[in-house]
């Protein structure tokens, strides 16, 4: 069974329908990457999962229980982290940090400590004086400090520098490596690509793609920079390949990755002199389904 | 060196003039405005001399001697004397208001916001913002005295002639001015703004209240605030221009210092310590209960000695009742129509009103924070620990009520206390318990309300300040303008037996208890169904 599953998830807000039937899945041990472009409703699809918000239609569960009305028994061995953090400006980090160790039934006090430590906060400094990288490390610390068995973040790391990024990621491979799982909400493509086992794109309160990272790639299309000794013929027209540029004898051009079987002996007929390729990224899976987007539409234009 | 400090404060001060294009006229055309119809307005509210002169024996009384000042003239009650007495302190006092916030703003709050390290790094002298700030606001003072001084001439009311308008004027002007050099003084002590504003309002209220005992006890202490010194130019009645000196001269002194403590301390430092915090949290943080109390803490200590002295300032006065009323002959035709019950017991019962009024605004300032914190989305992380939504608000619906009745309590005991300390003794102590603490029903059910708006219609919760102001204009104002019954009736404060005048009537407070119950469960159930806004 899996930890955490919504089905046909929908929420409205007055007309306007946020969510339009989520179905994600994260199960035990897994780290699951929820990435998408702003306002598509990640934020949203979390804040039901909390129990902060009850779901128009379609239901949400953690742990097999309903997260509306079970939200106390299931926030017991659950740690959230919100990409916004707001603080109580008159308490210092350390008193929120101790404060949300007690909530969830005590904290152990050295790992605590060493979370304080690798994240480099100042506990004892108030609320209204931290940055937002600040913030977000105390709700950070409180979070792993936790011992949880699941954990949802929410685009964790907005605010924190590249160094403070690394921390957290060790944060989170750890945690998996124990055992537990996480939902991960992000939009930070390299960070979902290091940690996730599987990712769900949403777009407009949808989900358009979901699966493992190898599952996604087939929809992608590998970068080829090639050079031959004769000119290579028929390239553009060859099932699966695009946006071909030829410059003396050397061809930049992409192939769609179920095709790259049948193109490469093609081309090696023509006698390879070099050959550059580039993995498809997350990136190029993102920026395609929103090149779509922006293609639907400027059609009408 | 010296001119070096002042290097560019022209620029500063146009510029400030600039970004508060808008808020300094608003300021001074409120200000005017409010001076220039309540003047047009005696003129209209008073028809001839009798009327004018029986309301001067209606302010002849403690409580709003304490309010407003003892007034001169009052055997010559005349529209300037009115004018003098029943505007000129309440004015001034937001005229300081005005001050201290322009002042906070373009200093500690420029720094704070860290903008003033910017202007630093420009070739401006080091004291340049702090002198623009300066002439700024005293500027604008100056303008508002003129402004206010000519306006009020230029109605050509009787009574109010030139020279008694230009020191009317004078007089607020004075105020603002005192308190803005004050201010740049203050906002060189804290690291805070909000610790700036805090500090010289708690000082602006204390020469309030200085001048209210002073007014009420002992006329010597009035004249070390402010607020004596400009009520001792007895203006409209006998002009006297030299008490407006002492405002000017503490003034200048002030600014003497303020530009001393800047000189010494480093952009963005205060002069007062911060201390470091706690990197664990104590016992009592450990709970939501123990979070809600703590995140309140300080505001229920200082309203708590704000009730006391409210209450104590009101029974100091009590024992004065009789002796002012039976001067007054109208006013003892007028109250002693109730037979068998000393003025004393009246006017205590007619406090008591009012007091339970003020204390229901701490309970609700705290229940309302609620709702403050799910618009600073900080409910969020709360609730995704394992705490639920009912639990939340219970806690804040109680502490709400804690809060009220604390506060009431609090009220009732500095006017008991002080009333059974200075009357000789004919009402006892637990009369005045009695009297205060029957309002409890009726504050939670303002507390029940505000918990259902909660529940239903977070936006509009607000409202509840309406109804609370409804309340205490039908409570307090009802016997002098005779509203119709029900008027009274929907608002709980209106449904209290008015001790120790009327009887005690259990059926009321008891029914009102239900009420209030009622309320917050209903909405509590409202709450747990609705979603967390962020
Ligand atoms: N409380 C709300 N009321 C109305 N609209 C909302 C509310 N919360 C979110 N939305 C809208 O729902 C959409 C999804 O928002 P959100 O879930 O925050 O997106 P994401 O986290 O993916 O950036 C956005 O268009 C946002 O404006
Ligand atoms: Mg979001």
């Amino acid at each position: 069974m899996p930890v955490l599953e919504t089905n046909q998830l929908t929420k409205a807000f007055g007309d306007f329908n946020a969510l339009n039937g989520v179905n994600i899945e994260v199960n035990q041990g897994e780290v699951f990457g929820f990435i998408g472009p702003n306002g598509a409703g990640k934020s949203t699809t979390i804040r039901i999962l909390l129990g902060l918000m009850k779901a128009s239609s379609g239901s949400a569960s953690i742990f097999g229980r309903d997260t509306w009305k079970d939200a106390v028994e299931i926030h017991k061995r659950l740690a959230y982290v919100p990409g916004d953090v707001n603080l109580w400006p008159n308490l210092t980090g350390g008193e929120v940090i101790d404060l949300f160790g007690k909530l969830r039934g005590g904290i152990a006090r050295e790992r605590r400590d060493e979370l304080i430590e690798r994240f480099k906060l100042d506990p004892a400094k108030k609320c209204r004086t931290y940055s937002k990288g600040n913030r977000q490390k105390v709700a950070l610390v409180a979070a792993f400090a936790a011992d949880a068995d699941l954990y949802i973040l929410d685009e964790p790391t907005s605010g924190l520098d590249p160094l403070m990024e690394r921390i957290f990621q060790e944060c989170v491979m750890e945690a998996r490596s124990e055992g537990k799982s996480v939902l991960l909400s992000s939009h930070i493509l390299s960070e979902v690509e290091r940690l996730c086992d599987r990712v769900g794109i949403i777009r407009e309160g949808a989900i358009i793609e979901s699966g493992t990272l190898a599952d996604l790639r087939h929809l992608t299309r590998t970068q080829f920079v090639i050079e031959t000794k004769q000119p290579i013929e028929g390239l553009p027209s060859l099932p699966g390949v695009h946006d071909v540029v030829e410059k003396d004898r050397s061809y930049t051009f992409q192939v769609d990755s179920e095709h790259v079987e049948k193109v490469m002996p093609h081309i090696s007929k023509y006698g390879v002199v070099k050959l550059e390729s580039a993995p498809p990224t997350l990136e190029d899976l993102f920026m395609r389904h929103y090149e779509g987007e922006s293609v639907e539409a400027g059609g009408e234009s | 060196m010296a001119q070096q400090r002042f290097h560019q404060t022209g620029i500063l001060t146009r510029f400030i003039i600039k970004r508060d294009r808008l808020r300094l006229p608003i300021w001074l055309i409120a200000l005017l405005i409010t001076s220039l119809a309540t003047a047009w307005s005696f003129t209209d509210l008073y028809q001839n001399e009798q009327e004018r002169q029986s309301i001067a024996q209606t302010m002849i009384n403690p409580a709003t001697t304490a309010m407003i000042g003892p007034g001169h003239g009052l055997d010559n009650y005349t529209f300037g004397a009115m004018m003098a007495h029943q505007m000129l302190g309440m004015t001034a006092l937001v005229v300081g208001i005005m001050s201290i916030l322009l002042v906070v703003r373009h200093t500690r709050a420029q720094e704070e916001d860290g903008r003033l390290e910017l202007v630093h790094s420009l070739p401006t002298g080091s004291l340049a913002n702090l002198s623009a700030t300066l002439i700024v606001v005293v500027g604008l003072n100056i303008l508002l005295a003129l402004a206010t001084g000519f306006g009020l001439a230029s109605l050509s009311i009787e009574s109010m002639d030139l020279e008694g308008s230009l020191m009317y004027g004078a007089g607020l002007g004075a105020v603002g001015i005192f308190f803005a050099a004050l201010t740049t003084c203050l906002a060189q002590l804290t690291e805070s703004s909000r610790g700036a504003i805090g500090l010289a309002i708690a000082m602006l209220i204390g020469a309030y209240l200085i001048r209210a005992i002073g007014d009420v006890s002992n006329e010597t202490l009035s004249m070390f605030s402010p607020f004596g010194w400009i009520q001792a130019t007895e203006v409209y009645v006998n002009d006297i221009w030299w008490p407006l000196l002492l405002p000017l001269v503490a003034a200048f002194i002030f600014t003497a210092l303020a530009f001393q403590l800047n000189v010494k301390r480093d952009v963005e430092a205060g002069l007062l310590p911060t201390r470091a915090g706690r990197s664990r949290a104590s016992f009592l943080l450990q709970s939501v209960p123990g979070l809600v109390f703590r995140l309140q803490r300080t505001s229920l200590i200082f309203w708590g000695i704000g009730m006391l002295i409210l209450g104590a300032t009101y029974g100091s006065v009590l024992g004065e009742t009789e002796v002012f009323i039976e001067d007054v002959e109208m006013m003892q035709e007028f109250i002693s129509a109730e037979a068998g019950l000393s003025l004393t017991e009246q006017f205590l019962a007619m406090l008591m009103s009012v007091i339970a009024i003020a204390s229901t605004i701490p309970a609700l300032i705290s229940i309302l924070r609620l709702k403050g914190e799910e618009k600073r989305n900080r409910l969020e992380q709360l609730l995704a620990h394992p705490v639920s939504q009912p639990k939340l608000y219970g806690t804040y619906v109680l502490m709400a009520l804690l809060t009220g009745t604390i506060m009431l309590t609090l009220a009732t005991l500095g006017l008991g206390g002080t009333a059974v300390a200075t009357i000789d003794n004919e009402i006892e102590f637990f009369t005045f318990m009695e009297a205060g603490l029957v309002y409890l029903p009726a504050m939670w059910v303002m507390v029940g309300v505000t918990a259902l708006l909660l529940g239903f219609m977070p936006k509009a919760a607000s409202v509840i300040w309406f109804y609370l102001l409804y309340s205490f204009v039908v409570v307090y104002m009802g016997g002098m303008f005779q509203f119709p019954e029900w008027m009274e009736f929907v608002s709980p404060f209106g449904n209290i037996p008015e001790l120790p005048i009327d009887e005690f009537n259990v059926w009321s407070v008891a029914l009102l208890s239900g009420l209030a119950l009622l309320l917050v469960i209903v909405g509590g159930m409202a709450y747990r169904r609705r979603d967390i806004e962020g």
